[in-house]
C-alpha cells in the first residue's frame, strides 16, 4: 500500500530574489565585525598620543599599555600578556587578507596587500627590544616620532572606516548577485 | 639635510652678561636652538661673584646668580613662566608675561623691595633685574621631603678586574675623600661588589668589622638585609674605612672570570629604589652571566671599514629598562668602563644615559703597565666624587608663543613635550635643545626662552634655578650670519650627527655634515653677494666652519677607513652628546703650541705667576719641526711631541734627561728642574690646566713611540689614506656648491 506522500519541496535553485549565503559573503560580514574592532583599536592609538602630547600621561606608562608586556612571575614562567594594542590590529588584519585569500576576492585582497606590507615593515624595523612591541619611551617623546605616530594613528582611521564601507557595500553585493 | 645653523650672542641686561643660542635657518624663518651648560644651572646658592668665576670659568654662561629667599615666587598663571628681566610692567600693579602675553597681577609682597626697603617698585626687585635667580622652594614643589645624598658604589671584582688593579686606586680615591663627598649629616654610602655573585657588605654601626654577605641565586636577586647595607657615612665611619682598607686585598686569589653584572645592577636599585641618589658601576669586561649578559658583537676586520659600521646601538634593552626604573626613583647610574677588550659599551651606555649618569671609559686600563689611564682613573675620581651634585631633578624649558621644543640632546629621560627627568644634576653634563617655529614671527621683535631647574642640593634643600634669555628676531639673511657662533653650530650638527648615525647609518650621517656646509655657505653666497660663483666665500662668522666640520668627519666618532674600535668609536659619540661645549670643541679641534721657545713667547701675569703665551699653530704636520717640541690640548688629555733633533737643552731642562734617546717612553710628568724653560713650561700647563674643571693627563711622546698615532690623528688638516686634507675639502665644497 503506498501511503499518501506529502508533497515536499524540492530544494531547487533558489529564486532571483533570495540571498545566497556564500562563503565570501560570510568572509565580508566577518571583516565588517572586525573592522569596527579595527577602528576602536585606532581611536585609542590617537587617544593614547594625544594624551602623552598634552602631558596627560607618562611616556613609560604609556609605552607598558601598547606594547605588550610579558612577565615573570617567581619561578612560574606564567606569560602574562597585558594590554595590546599593536599585535591585536596586525593579527586581524592579517587574518582578513587570509580569508579574502580563501573566498578568492582578489580585489579586496589586493586593496589589503599594501597594509599588510607596511604593518610587516613596521614590526620589523622596530626597535631593540625585549618583548614584542613597537613603542620606545626613550624615544617616543621626540617630536618627530610623535608626529608620524600621530599621522600614522589618523591614516589608519581613515583606512579602516573606508574599508568598513566597503566590506558593507561588498557583502550586500555578494549576497544579491548570488 | 641639516639645517643651516647659525647663532647670535646677545648682550643682556645684566652686565658682562653674554649668552649664547642660535638659530637655525629654513628659508627666510629663524629657528632657535640653545646649547646650555649644566655647570651654569648648577652654581649653588651663591652671591658672591668671585666664587662663581672661579667655578664657571670654561662656563659661556658665566654669571652671577641671586638667591631669592622671599616666600612668594611670581609665576604667569597660564603658562607658570617665572617673572624675569624681560616682562612688561603696565602700570606697576600688572605685568605682561613675555612668553604667552598674558597679563598677571603683581602681588601685594611684591611691590616691596627687601634690598632697597622701597615700596612701589617692582621692576627693582633682585627677580626682575637678573635673568639668573635661584629661588628656595617651598613645600608645593616637593613630592616628598628633601632626599638625603646617597652613594652606592657597585664594583666588579672578577678576575680580569683584579688584574687590571683598579680597585687599589678605588678604594684609595674614596678614603681621600670620604669627608668631601657632598652631603650632610644624613649622607649614606654603601658598596655592592659582583663576580659570578653578587656581595653585600652590612655596615651597621655597633659592628666590629665589616661583614660580607653572599647571595649566589642571581637569576633572582634579592637584598640579604633590609636595611645595613646603606648606612649613615658618619655613624658608620670607621667600618667603611676598614672596608676600603680591606677590599683590595680580599679578591686578589680569585679565579671567578664571569660577571654578573645584571643582577647587580638590579640589587641596586632595589637597595636605592626608597629613596634615590647616585649608584657608581665600574665595569671591566662583558657582563657574562645572568640577566642583561651581552656577547662580543664587534667584528675587528671591520674596524676600517668605509661602508657600514654595524653595531653602534644596543644589543639588549635590559639597560634602558633599568635606567628608566632608576629614573622613576630619582637613582641615577654612572659608568666606569675599565676594560681591555670589547665590552659592548653600546649597550651598556644606555644605563646612564637615560637615567643622568656620566659614563667615564679607560681603554686598555691596566694599573702597571698602562699609568697613563691609572693616573687618569685617579683624578677623575677625585673630581667625581668632590663635585658639587643636585638630586631628583627636573627641567622644564618654556619658550614664547610660536615656538616649541623638538629635540633635546644629552643625558636625561624626557618625561613629557618640555619636561625632563634628570635624577641627578652636576656641573659637568652639557645639554643642547633644538627648537622649531610653529607660527610666524614677523609682528614678534623678541623671543624669551625659560629654563627652571628644580633639584634639591646635597644639603637637603629644594632650590629652583631660573634662567632667561632673551633674543630679537631678524628678518634679514645677512644678519643671521653675521651673528652666527660656529663653535655652537658645530656642537649642535655633531649631536645630530650621532642621533642620525645610531638612526640611519653612519654614511648618512657623513653625508649630512658636508651637507650642512655646503648648504650654509650656498644661502650665503646666493643671498648676500652677487660676485660669480667661482669662489667659496664665507661670512666672517663662519670662516672656520669647514675647518670644523673636517675635524668633526676626522673625530673617532664618524670616521671611516681608519681602524677604529667599536667601543672608543661609541664612547666618542656618549662624549658628543653630553658635553659641554668648550671641552667638546678642545676634543674636535685641539689646540697645538710650541713649547721649545717658550721662553723667547709674550707673556702674561696671572696670580704673579708669569704665564707664556705661545701663539696658536695650525693642526698639520708642515708646522711641526725635528727641531721642536709640541703641546697638543685635546681636553681631558695633553701630548708633548718631541722631535728628533729637538735641543739637548730643551731636553735636559724641562723634561730632566740628558738626551734624546734616554727620555723614557712613558712619561706622565714633568720634573721640577730649576730653570726658567722648565718653570714656564710648568706655569703654561698649570695655566692650561686650571682653566678646566676637568683635570687633563699629560703625555709625553717621542717621534719613534708607537703611541705618535694618537697625537698625529688629531692633525686634521693633512691628508690621510681615508680622508681629505683641508685644502681638498675646501675644493671639494665649493664644487658641490657650483653644481
Amino acid at each position: 500500500m503506498i501511503a499518501p506522500g506529502i508533497p515536499r519541496a524540492a530544494p531547487g535553485p533558489p529564486g532571483p530574489a533570495a540571498m545566497a549565503f556564500t562563503f565570501a559573503a560570510f568572509c565580508y560580514m566577518l571583516a565588517l565585525l572586525l573592522t569596527a574592532a579595527l577602528i576602536f583599536f585606532a581611536i585609542w592609538h590617537i587617544i593614547a598620543f594625544d594624551e602623552l602630547k598634552t602631558d596627560y600621561k607618562n611616556p613609560i606608562d604609556q609605552c607598558n599599555t601598547l606594547n605588550p608586556t610579558v612577565e615573570k612571575v617567581k619561578k612560574i614562567k606564567r606569560v602574562k600578556i597585558a594590554l595590546k594594542l599593536v599585535l591585536p590590529e596586525y593579527l586581524i588584519h592579517a587574518f582578513f587578507c587570509v580569508m579574502f585569500l580563501c573566498a578568492a576576492e582578489w580585489l579586496t585582497l589586493g586593496l589589503n596587500m599594501p597594509l599588510l606590507a607596511y604593518h610587516i615593515w613596521r614590526y620589523m624595523s622596530r626597535p631593540v627590544m625585549s618583548g614584542p612591541g613597537l613603542y620606545d619611551p626613550t624615544t617616543i617623546m621626540n617630536a618627530d616620532i610623535l608626529a608620524y605616530c600621530q599621522k600614522e594613528g589618523w591614516c589608519k582611521l581613515a583606512f579602516y572606516l573606508l574599508s568598513f564601507f566597503y566590506y558593507l557595500y561588498g557583502m550586500i553585493y555578494v549576497l544579491v548577485s548570488s | 639635510n641639516f639645517e643651516i645653523a647659525t647663532s647670535l650672542k646677545f648682550i643682556g641686561r645684566s652686565f658682562g652678561q653674554v649668552l649664547h643660542t642660535f638659530f637655525l635657518i629654513v628659508g627666510n624663518l629663524c629657528f632657535p636652538v640653545v646649547l646650555w651648560s649644566s655647570e651654569f644651572l648648577l652654581c649653588v646658592g651663591l652671591r658672591t661673584i668671585r666664587y662663581l668665576l672661579k667655578r664657571c670659568l670654561q662656563c659661556f654662561l658665566g654669571e652671577r646668580c641671586s638667591l631669592i629667599t622671599s616666600s612668594t615666587i611670581v609665576r604667569c598663571r597660564s603658562c607658570r613662566t617665572y617673572i624675569n628681566p624681560f616682562v612688561s610692567f603696565i602700570d606697576q600693579r600688572r605685568w605682561k608675561c613675555n612668553l604667552c602675553y598674558r597679563v598677571n597681577d603683581v602681588p601685594e609682597e611684591f611691590m616691596y623691595n627687601p634690598l632697597t626697603r622701597s615700596y612701589g617698585e617692582p621692576h627693582k626687585r633682585p627677580e626682575v633685574q637678573n635673568s639668573t635667580v635661584e629661588f628656595i622652594a617651598s613645600s608645593d614643589y616637593m613630592l616628598r621631603p628633601p632626599q638625603p645624598a646617597v652613594y652606592l658604589f657597585v664594583l666588579d671584582v672578577s678576575h680580569n678586574a683584579v688584574e687590571a688593579g683598579y680597585l687599589t686606586i678605588v678604594c684609595q680615591s674614596l678614603l681621600e675623600n670620604l669627608d668631601k663627598l657632598p652631603g650632610d649629616s644624613r649622607t649614606r654610602i654603601g658598596f655592592i661588589t659582583f663576580d659570578s655573585t653578587v656581595q653585600f657588605y652590612n655596615l651597621q654601626e655597633g659592628l666590629s668589622q665589616p661583614q660580607m654577605l653572599i647571595v649566589s641565586d642571581i637569576d633572582d636577586i634579592f637584598l640579604p638585609t633590609p636595611d645595613s647595607l646603606l648606612v649613615n657615612l658618619h655613624e658608620s665611619k670607621e667600618l667603611i674605612k676598614d672596608l676600603l682598607n680591606a677590599l683590595p686585598n680580599m679578591f686578589t686569589n680569585t679565579r671567578e672570570t664571569h660577571s654578573a653584572l645584571g643582577p647587580a645592577l638590579q640589587a641596586a636599585f632595589k637597595l636605592m629604589s626608597p629613596t634615590g641618589g647616585r649608584i657608581s658601576v665600574f665595569q671591566t669586561q662583558l657582563p657574562s652571566l645572568g640577566a642583561g649578559l651581552l656577547h662580543s658583537r664587534e667584528d675587528p676586520n671591520q674596524r676600517s671599514s668605509t661602508k657600514v659600521v654595524q653595531h653602534l646601538g644596543p644589543a639588549t634593552d635590559f639597560y634602558k629598562k633599568l635606567a628608566l626604573d632608576c629614573s622613576g626613583q630619582q637613582t641615577a647610574v654612572d659608568l666606569f668602563l675599565l676594560s681591555s677588550q670589547y665590552s659592548d659599551l653600546a649597550s651598556l651606555a644606555c644605563m646612564s644615559k637615560y637615567s643622568a649618569g656620566c659614563i667615564y671609559y679607560y681603554p686598555s686600563f691596566h694599573r702597571s703597565h698602562n699609568p697613563a689611564q691609572a693616573e687618569k682613573l685617579q683624578k677623575d675620581l677625585k673630581r667625581y666624587l668632590t663635585r658639587k651634585i643636585g638630586f631628583e631633578a627636573v627641567m622644564r624649558i618654556r619658550c614664547t608663543k610660536g615656538l616649541s621644543i623638538h629635540t633635546f640632546h644629552g643625558n636625561f629621560f624626557v618625561r613629557s613635550t618640555d619636561l625632563l627627568s634628570l635624577a641627578n644634576v652636576n656641573p659637568d653634563a652639557g645639554f643642547a635643545v633644538q627648537m622649531s617655529i610653529e607660527e610666524s614671527l614677523t609682528d614678534t621683535s623678541l623671543v624669551c626662552f625659560q629654563t627652571a631647574l628644580l633639584y634639591t642640593s646635597s644639603k637637603g634643600e629644594r632650590r629652583i634655578r631660573v634662567h632667561t634669555l632673551c633674543l630679537p628676531v631678524v628678518s634679514s639673511l645677512a644678519d643671521v650670519y653675521a651673528g652666527a657662533d660656529v663653535q655652537a653650530v658645530v656642537c649642535l650638527l655633531a649631536n645630530m650627527a650621532v642621533d642620525r648615525s645610531v638612526s640611519s647609518s653612519l654614511s648618512d650621517a657623513r653625508d649630512a655634515l658636508v651637507n650642512a656646509v655646503v648648504d650654509s655657505l650656498a644661502a650665503y653666497m646666493s643671498t648676500a653677494s652677487n660676485l660669480q660663483q667661482s669662489m667659496l666665500i664665507a661670512p666672517n662668522s663662519l670662516k672656520l666652519f669647514p675647518l670644523y666640520i673636517l675635524a668633526l668627519l676626522k673625530q673617532k666618532a664618524f670616521r671611516t677607513g681608519t681602524s677604529t674600535r667599536l667601543d672608543d668609536r661609541v664612547y666618542a659619540m656618549c662624549q658628543m652628546k653630553s658635553q659641554p661645549l668648550v671641552h667638546l670643541m678642545k676634543m674636535i679641534h685641539p689646540n697645538l703650541y710650541r713649547i721649545d721657545k717658550l721662553i723667547d713667547e709674550s707673556t702674561i701675569h696671572v696670580n704673579d705667576r708669569v704665564v707664556p703665551q705661545p701663539p696658536l699653530q695650525k693642526l698639520s704636520a708642515e708646522k711641526l719641526t725635528r727641531e721642536g717640541a709640541f703641546l697638543m690640548d685635546c681636553g681631558s688629555i695633553f701630548y708633548i711631541w718631541i722631535g728628533k733633533n729637538c735641543s739637548n737643552n730643551f731636553i735636559k731642562d724641562v723634561l730632566g734627561y740628558p738626551n734624546y734617546a734616554s727620555v723614557p717612553q712613558k712619561m706622565t710628568q714633568l720634573p721640577e728642574v730649576d730653570a726658567l724653560s722648565s718653570e714656564r713650561t710648568r706655569s703654561f700647563i698649570s695655566w692650561l690646566r686650571d682653566s678646566r674643571p676637568l683635570s687633563p693627563v699629560l703625555q709625553v711622546i717621542k717621534d719613534e713611540n708607537p703611541a705618535k698615532t694618537d697625537f698625529f690623528q688629531h692633525l686634521i688638516e693633512d691628508r690621510t689614506e681615508a680622508a681629505f686634507s683641508y685644502y681638498e675639502f675646501l675644493l671639494n665644497i665649493q664644487q658641490q656648491i657650483c653644481k
